[in-house]
């Protein structure tokens, strides 16, 4: 019975990922039969990697920062905020829910949700700081190459620090009170409860947190592309594939070299994540 | 409304939401009411985009005792199917119209499909491959030649003998593939021009600039007097792809334009440079902040008096709402520069028109169509719901335009050379997101770097490309 997710899998995964290596050797503009594929060896990665493609080496690191920022920053706020949550204070409640409400939304909704705040003439942003008279100058936060990406994880982590929360939550409630109770009266402080004692519990939470993070970082999109399409410091490797495969550019082979790229960036933690999820069976 | 390609952004509820963990939240009443959030947002959202797909049309109304005017002499009967990119409201239902009018005069019925026109343009090649409709809006330009080479497109050229006396001999051109056959109908065009309105030009006592130095003039006056001059957008990458365009025609001619789009001109040329210099001491001028503004805002910029002016095509004036401020927007051609190409004239005036399928479905229905829509009553009909575009044919009937429409017409006239965009000139791989839209950006945000440098990175872009 094995056999047949076995085959889904293969035949809807692995073979279309082989038909993208495969494909990312050679030059196609998706117009014609099979006949019409031009095989170019390493040229698109030679393209990629020389330099030649402006917005490759922008949109590989705006990915590894993006990464950075939802590991370092929006991780640990998600986190901080389910610790104070699980204390039970009054009204937990509503906070649990005002904060979790982004992540209901699909990025492409939040990313229209922040152009709104972040517009220069109309925008919410601005208003407040007064920085649209015509006199002063308007702080450009989604035209600006050097500040809209932040302004853009600004939106981003915004969700995703209620999604961190809303997991670590749930780790927090299974959490066995008499272990509580033990540390206290071992005298610990709630510091140290929590970092000897807590967390070493809620590993297999943080394996998840941590799976959910990488994968948000690599597959975010939706909130650039609805943004300025993800071009003009909002590279990201998945719009470029995007504007190579589905755009009017047709350079099926050249996109399939970033995705690709992609792929290999990807493959490192789903590894990571396999190797410990097959290593605790096999224990 | 014509609209320029541009994909805007389709709002779409991707199924990416994420299900609400109900064991860990429960009872939270706020998720219902969520879920109608996305909608409210699309609603309000300046490029929501409703995409009711197929509206069909009457179905087979009586044939009327008119005799059809088939193109290739045979006489059309049956349907035929059309697949439409205008699908902004006033635009989609001047096209009905149309439709309407053929199915009255023939008793063909048509099936329209309409897409968003920013997928229509990004999916254009998938949907060419598969199954296409008989007749598709496109436009004019190299694009339409490249699908007519790749054989993705249907020989109209028996339609061109009926409805060829219609049309100037530069129009003709701009339908013609690069075997010297006809693949493309157009039906209207809009110029790139300066826009403001009359009623502010009055009251500071503006006048109208006809050559740069008087520009300069103006727009210092103009920021003596608390205005920006030119409104500025370029949010999207394409609305100053028109800036650069009118700069590199002024300055260096209509046919290194065609030349430079074809890759027969390399960027690094020294007059590619001094379009990119000329635009730099122009910028002090031109609203700041544009990378982040859509040109829609822009526009609304000019329209609220806060900008002089404003360069675009004249779909902006569809932004004025209002009937008293849409009469009291009015525009002249860019300004000449003393150089030897004044006399040119040079715009951009984009074509949109349609073109047929390579294997259509009932080629001599589609023929009919595609004759029908090359007449001046077809483009009168159009016209007159979507009064912002003028008229491709010479003969059609102009006494019912508008102000506006009436100087289109007047400066289109009066331009020896039109072209069609920077992104319809030129290969679309080059001109997109990733290659042309990118530099121009990059350039806008910050015009004082190594200018010889930067055209490097454009010309090496461009020998990257796959020959086609």
């Amino acid at each position: 019975m094995v056999g047949i997710p076995a085959f889904i899998h293969i035949f809807l995964i692995w073979l279309p990922t082989l038909g993208s290596i495969l494909l990312s050797f050679t030059s196609w503009n998706g117009i014609g039969g099979l006949g019409r594929i031009k095989f170019v060896g390493l040229t698109n990665y030679q393209v990629l990697f020389g330099g030649i493609y402006p917005p490759f080496y922008p949109a590989l690191a705006h990915n590894l920062i993006w990464l950075a920022v939802f590991l370092l920053i929006a991780t640990p706020i998600g986190m901080l905020l389910a610790v104070l949550l699980d204390r039970e204070i009054r009204g937990s409640r509503i906070y649990q829910s005002i904060i979790y409400m982004p992540v209901v939304l699909s990025l492409a909704v939040v990313g229209f949700i922040w152009e709104l705040q972040y517009a220069p003439d109309q925008g919410f942003l601005n208003n407040v700081l007064g920085t649209t008279t015509s006199s002063g100058h308007l702080i450009d936060w989604l035209g600006n190459p050097d500040i809209n990406l932040w302004a853009v994880l600004v939106a981003a982590s915004w969700r995703h620090v209620g999604y961190v929360m809303v997991l670590y939550l749930a780790g927090l409630k299974s959490v066995d009170p008499t272990l509580r109770e033990a540390a206290s009266i071992d005298g610990a402080n709630a510091r140290q409860t929590f970092f000897r004692v807590i967390f070493p519990i809620l590993a297999p939470i943080n394996v998840v947190v941590l799976v959910v993070t990488v994968i948000e970082s690599l597959r975010a999109f939706d909130i650039v592309y609805i943004i300025n399409k993800g071009l003009n410091g909002l590279e990201l490797l998945s719009v470029l594939v995007t504007n190579n495969i589905l755009g009017e550019a047709s350079r099926v082979g050249f996109g399939s070299a970033i995705a690709v790229i992609l792929l290999l960036i990807s493959i490192g933690p789903i590894i990571f994540y396999l190797a410990r999820t097959l290593g605790e069976d096999a224990r | 409304m014509a609209l320029p390609e541009t994909p805007g952004s389709p709002i779409e509820e991707s199924g990416s939401r994420t299900v609400s963990r109900r064991t860990v939240l429960k009872g939270i009443a706020g998720v219902a009411g969520l879920a109608s959030v996305p909608a409210l947002l699309a609603a309000c959202s300046s490029a929501a985009t409703p995409s009711p797909a197929a509206s069909s049309a009457p179905s087979a109304a009586a044939p009327s005792a008119a005799a059809p005017s088939a193109a290739a002499g045979s006489a059309a009967t049956g349907s035929t199917t059309f697949g439409s990119s205008l699908s902004d409201a006033v635009p989609k239902k001047a096209m009905q119209d149309v439709i309407d009018a053929f199915t009255a005069k023939t008793g063909i019925a048509v099936t329209v499909n309409t897409v968003e026109h920013g997928k229509f343009q990004d999916t254009i090649s998938a949907y060419l491959q598969g199954t296409p409709d008989d007749v598709f809006t496109w436009f004019a330009g190299y694009r339409m030649r490249f699908f007519a080479a790749q054989g993705l497109a249907g020989d109209i050229s028996d339609v061109w003998s009926t409805i060829g006396s219609h049309f100037s001999s530069a129009f003709k051109g701009a339908s013609t593939g690069d075997d010297g056959k006809q693949y493309f109908v157009p039906i209207y065009n809009y110029p790139w021009v300066v826009i403001y309105r009359k009623s502010l030009f009055a009251k500071q006592g503006y006048q109208i600039p006809k050559t740069i130095d008087d520009f300069t003039t103006l727009a210092k006056k103009m920021q003596s007097d608390g205005l920006v001059p030119l409104a500025f957008g370029d949010k999207d990458g394409w609305p100053a792809m028109g800036t650069f365009d009118i700069l590199n025609m002024r300055l260096n001619g209509y046919d290194y334009h065609v030349s430079l789009m074809a890759g027969k001109n390399k960027w690094t040329d020294p007059q590619v440079k001094a379009v990119y210099q000329r635009w730099a001491t122009l910028l002090p001028y031109h609203q700041e902040a544009a990378l982040g503004r859509t040109w829609q805002d822009a526009a609304q910029s000019m329209i609220s008096n806060k900008a002089g002016m404003y360069f675009l095509g004249t779909f902006a004036g569809q932004q004025a709402t209002d009937p008293a401020t849409h009469d009291d927007l009015d525009f002249f051609p860019f300004p000449l520069f003393g150089t030897q190409y004044d006399s040119e004239n040079a715009i951009d005036a984009p074509i949109d028109g349609f073109m047929m399928a390579a294997k259509p479905k009932n080629p001599d229905a589609a023929k009919a169509l595609l004759a029908f829509i090359g007449t001046p009553g077809a483009e009168s009909i159009y016209l007159t719901s979507d009064p912002n575009d003028v008229a491709a044919a010479t003969d059609a009937d102009t006494s019912k335009y508008n102000a506006f429409q009436l100087s289109s017409a007047k400066i289109i006239g009066a331009s020896n050379k039109i072209a069609q965009f920077l992104d319809r000139d030129t290969r679309p791989d080059f001109a997109g997101p990733n290659g042309m839209q990118g530099f121009i950006q990059k350039f806008l945000s910050d015009p004082t770097q190594d200018l010889d440098a930067y055209l490097k990175g454009i010309q090496a872009f461009y020998d990257s490309l796959p020959a086609q």
